[in-house]
């Protein structure tokens, strides 16, 4: 087959465009930035969850150690459950603290977890049993307004 | 009675375009149906990706880099006011992939693209070189219609992702080298906020519905044309209005489906 500068031209396209994909999905996307090879699954109970959403982030001294897979609301306990999958590299102890936090001051929320000093590590399936909800911006203006109105007036 | 006029001319129209949405459905069909052979001789794509694709690339990379830019700006401008100048590159490049890229390259691809297609072949029409081919035995479908075809479905997804790409650098560009956004937090919250299978995955298959739609009017029109210089003319502009309005309309049903907030 004769070759023309034609096909080079379109070659040089398509390799550009495909190039061009590529780079959407390692730089700009998520696919480049964390893969998890084997995760286990761990679930805890918080007593308001903010706005914590599927596929937010799990941080253990700010490293991302792995991504809430699913919440659900608990009709016995009336809490929501928080399933989450982290990374197999990274095991935590059976008093782990769970937290919601949030990143920067109206950012988006991630769990971030604690480990405690047991020996024993929880297991696949295991429930992390301290938790700390997530703190709602309106109950603590809520109660510093409620302080302040508590606190005696100073008299000259 | 001009009431009467109108009502008849209402109903004409509304009777032609039927008509014309039919015989444009059993073209596409027939475009399919045809494909198998134009496969066989993929020079012919070649011949037209080229035609199609590369001559778009200058159109696709000069306005991408603008809308990038523009974004930035206009991004930064917005931002600014809720102190949260560090999302600038989350939103240029959500904006870009779910939108912008798919929906402003489909538009400069139909009319650049696509008047060209609806023109040649209109000529080809008028110049009677179609029936030429009908009496040599030659399907004018399988040899002109399909390979335009192909080359418009699959350039398109290409030139809508060259044009996100070259607009995040332009967002890239005017926010982080010219305002002074830093530079680490534009790129870590645009990889946390855009994600490959909803974003950009979802844009592809956007940018693939859009090229299919706007080949297949470029390409019915110019088949259909009536067979003059006025004919070939307006059936060329008919292609891009047809067609820009069609890409619009389809992106809309399209984001409903895909994007359903959540």
């Amino acid at each position: 087959m004769e070759r023309t500068t034609l096909d080079f031209w379109v070659g040089a396209f398509v390799v550009a465009g495909i190039a061009a994909l590529v780079m959407l999905a390692m730089k700009v996307g998520n696919l480049g930035t964390y893969n998890m090879s084997e995760t286990y699954q761990l679930h805890a109970y918080f007593s308001n969850i903010g706005g914590l959403k599927p596929k937010a982030s799990i941080k253990s001294a700010g490293v991302l150690v792995g991504r809430v897979t699913d919440i659900s609301l608990d009709t016995e306990r009336y809490e929501a459950n928080v399933v989450m999958s982290l990374d197999k590299r990274y095991q935590f102890p059976k008093d782990t603290f769970a937290n919601i936090l949030t990143s920067g001051l109206l950012g988006e929320q991630y769990i971030g977890l604690m480990p405690g000093g047991d020996s024993e590590m929880l297991q696949n399936g295991e429930q992390i049993k301290k938790t700390q909800s997530a703190v709602v911006l309106e109950d603590l203006i809520g109660k510093f307004i409620y302080n302040k109105a508590e606190e005696p007036v100073k008299s000259k | 009675m001009p009431a009467a006029k109108t009502i008849k001319v209402i109903g004409r129209r509304t009777i032609n375009a039927v008509w014309r949405i039919g015989l444009a459905t059993r073209f596409f069909f027939l475009t399919l149906v045809y494909s198998g052979s134009s496969f066989r001789r993929f020079h012919l794509i070649v011949k037209e990706l080229f035609s199609t694709g590369v001559m778009s690339l200058i159109i696709i990379i000069v306005a991408g880099l603008f809308v990038g830019m523009v974004l930035g700006l206009q991004g930064y401008e917005t931002l600014k006011r809720y102190g949260s100048e560090s999302a600038l590159g989350s939103m240029v490049a959500l904006s870009l992939v779910r939108e912008l890229g798919p929906v402003v390259a489909a538009l400069l691809f139909a009319s650049r693209a696509g008047s060209a297609m609806t023109a040649e072949i209109g000529l080809m029409k008028a110049t009677e070189q179609i029936s030429a081919m009908e009496m040599m035995a030659v399907n004018p479908i399988a040899r002109i219609v399909a390979p335009r075809f192909w080359a418009g479905v699959i350039s398109m997804p290409l030139l809508a992702a060259l044009f996100s790409a070259v607009g995040v650098f332009g967002g890239y560009f005017v926010g982080v080298v010219q305002i002074g956004v830093d530079e680490g937090s534009f790129w870590s919250q645009m990889q946390a906020a855009v994600d490959f299978r909803d974003d950009i995955l979802n844009g592809v298959i956007k940018s693939f519905a859009f090229g299919t739609v706007v080949t297949v009017i470029a390409l019915f029109e110019g088949y259909d044309a009536p067979p003059t210089a006025e004919g070939v003319s307006g059936a060329t502009t008919r292609t891009v209005v047809t067609s820009s309005l069609a890409i619009l309309m389809l992106d809309f049903v399209l984001t409903a489906i895909m994007f359903r907030g959540n």
